[in-house]
């Protein structure tokens, strides 16, 4: 198994009885797009270190651990770092800050949602929101799988570029794209073929 | 038991291309009641089209496969509750990102209530050992654990009918003989593909299937012999 591949999206969800883990889901997301939303719109440098207290605040009574909040929030630490840093370059010093602790300010409020939401919460939440589009031929368990296949899949595929890669080195091919891609693409489709073997075995999507 | 009938059941797949075609699995009738059945044979012999005919994974192109009544084609979605699979490859059955959401996945169809639906997920797991893993990323598994989960999540909706296709070839001796006890310790029917002749000599009744069609059907002992005297021949 790769190294890290498990750590893809999956695991950050951590059990609990806190308030947050207790507060039905549609008030997260809804609470998630306020805050987002304010953060777009109110452009200034207190407001966004405001934001960040109340998204520090969120993290310590969800008690998401460090760990978990490091390994969420790695990817987008860099990526804030890279925008601030064209910032820094085009628009000056504050923008440049201000943009830095607004992304870090979102990252943190997603990883609350995530770490206290489990995903088939997740799910009967987006099957109970789309149960009035029934009539017009939307199946939500439907809509729910492919979130759950789309969150799940992604480790896997993961896994697999490792794998591939690993056996391309193996063979002195480690420099040839194609010695990679190739396998890579062949082997996803595969994997996505049997899953879906294994889908309708388990007669999920059957409803 | 569920009585398992294949009535001149056979698969022709096209080629692609030439417009050809080849067969995959000579008309085939049998009936089946034992507890355990074993299916044995080279690859690519036609075994695993065998076991996928039982839940509608492969469909007969000619004839018909019925398990406890039911017609494998027409009854297709009654006979996925009757009938569940567990293929080699746990990781592709593995789809939500814990154990115990992987299980819930299973149940939801006939448990509506999340808070009960998480209480029987946690019972599947306790029975199947994997209770202390029940918060663990499925891709954190060993493989032998992973297929114990994969397992889990089958034996989670009571099917009356257990088909495993080569559960234990990518599993190393100790993890073998743990999926091959627990599967051999099931109530339900068993049909078990499989490469190990120390698991198929366990069953009741063992079918010998080469080149598309079953070239032996009988006692286990007399099926292994008959299998490894075909392959020495």
């Amino acid at each position: 198994m790769s190294q890290g591949s498990g750590s893809v999206l999956v695991g950050i969800y951590q059990p609990g009885t806190t308030l947050l883990h207790r507060l039905p889901v549609g008030v997260k997301v809804v609470a998630l797009g306020v805050l987002s939303l304010s953060i777009v719109l109110v452009r200034s440098m207190p407001a966004s270190f405001a934001f960040l207290a109340v998204a520090l605040l969120l993290v310590s009574v969800a008690r998401v651990r460090l760990r978990t909040l490091w390994r969420a929030a790695r990817s987008i630490l860099l990526l804030a770092a890279f925008v601030a840093a064209f910032q820094w370059w085009w628009y000056g010093g504050a923008k440049a800050i201000e943009s830095f602790v607004d992304l870090v300010t979102l990252a943190l409020a997603a990883v609350v949602v995530t770490a206290t939401t489990s995903v088939n919460a997740m799910l009967d939440a987006v099957v109970r929101w789309l149960g009035p589009f029934r009539r017009i031929g939307v199946k939500p368990e439907r809509v729910a799988l492919a979130f759950a296949l789309a969150i799940g899949a992604l480790p896997g595929t993961v896994t697999l570029a490792h794998e591939t890669r690993d056996a391309a080195r193996a063979r002195g091919l480690g420099r040839h794209p194609r010695a990679y891609l190739s396998p890579f693409v062949i082997r996803v489709v595969a994997r996505a073929m049997e899953t879906g073997d294994a889908l309708h075995a388990r007669g999920i999507g059957d409803d | 038991m569920p009585r398992i009938e294949f009535d001149r059941a056979g698969v022709v797949v096209p080629l692609p291309g030439d417009g050809g075609s080849r067969v995959v699995l000579e008309p085939t009738t049998l009936e089946l009641t034992e507890h355990r059945i074993g299916v044995i044979g080279a690859n690519g012999s036609g075994k695993s089209t065998l076991a996928r005919m039982l839940n509608g994974l492969v469909l007969a192109t000619t004839g018909s496969v019925r398990v406890d009544g039911l017609d494998v084609r027409r009854d297709a979605a009654a006979v996925r509750r009757t009938v569940g699979f567990c293929f080699t490859d746990p990781a592709a059955q593995l789809v939500m990102p814990t154990c115990v959401e992987d299980i819930e996945l299973s149940l939801r169809r006939q448990e509506k209530s999340p808070s009960r639906r998480r209480e029987l997920a946690l019972a599947v797991l306790d029975e199947n050992g994997l209770l202390e893993h029940a918060h663990d990323s499925v891709h954190s598994l060993s493989g032998g654990q992973k297929q114990m989960l994969a397992l889990a999540g089958v034996l989670a909706v009571r099917p009356s009918l257990v088909v495993a296709d080569e559960p234990t070839t990518l599993l190393d001796l100790a993890n073998t003989r743990r999926v091959g006890d627990l599967l051999f310790d099931l109530e339900q029917q068993l049909m078990l593909v499989t490469h190990d002749l120390d698991l198929a000599r366990r069953c009741d009744r063992v079918l010998v299937v080469a080149d598309a069609r079953v070239t032996f059907d009988g006692d286990a002992d007399e099926a292994v012999e008959h299998y490894v005297t075909s392959v020495s021949a």
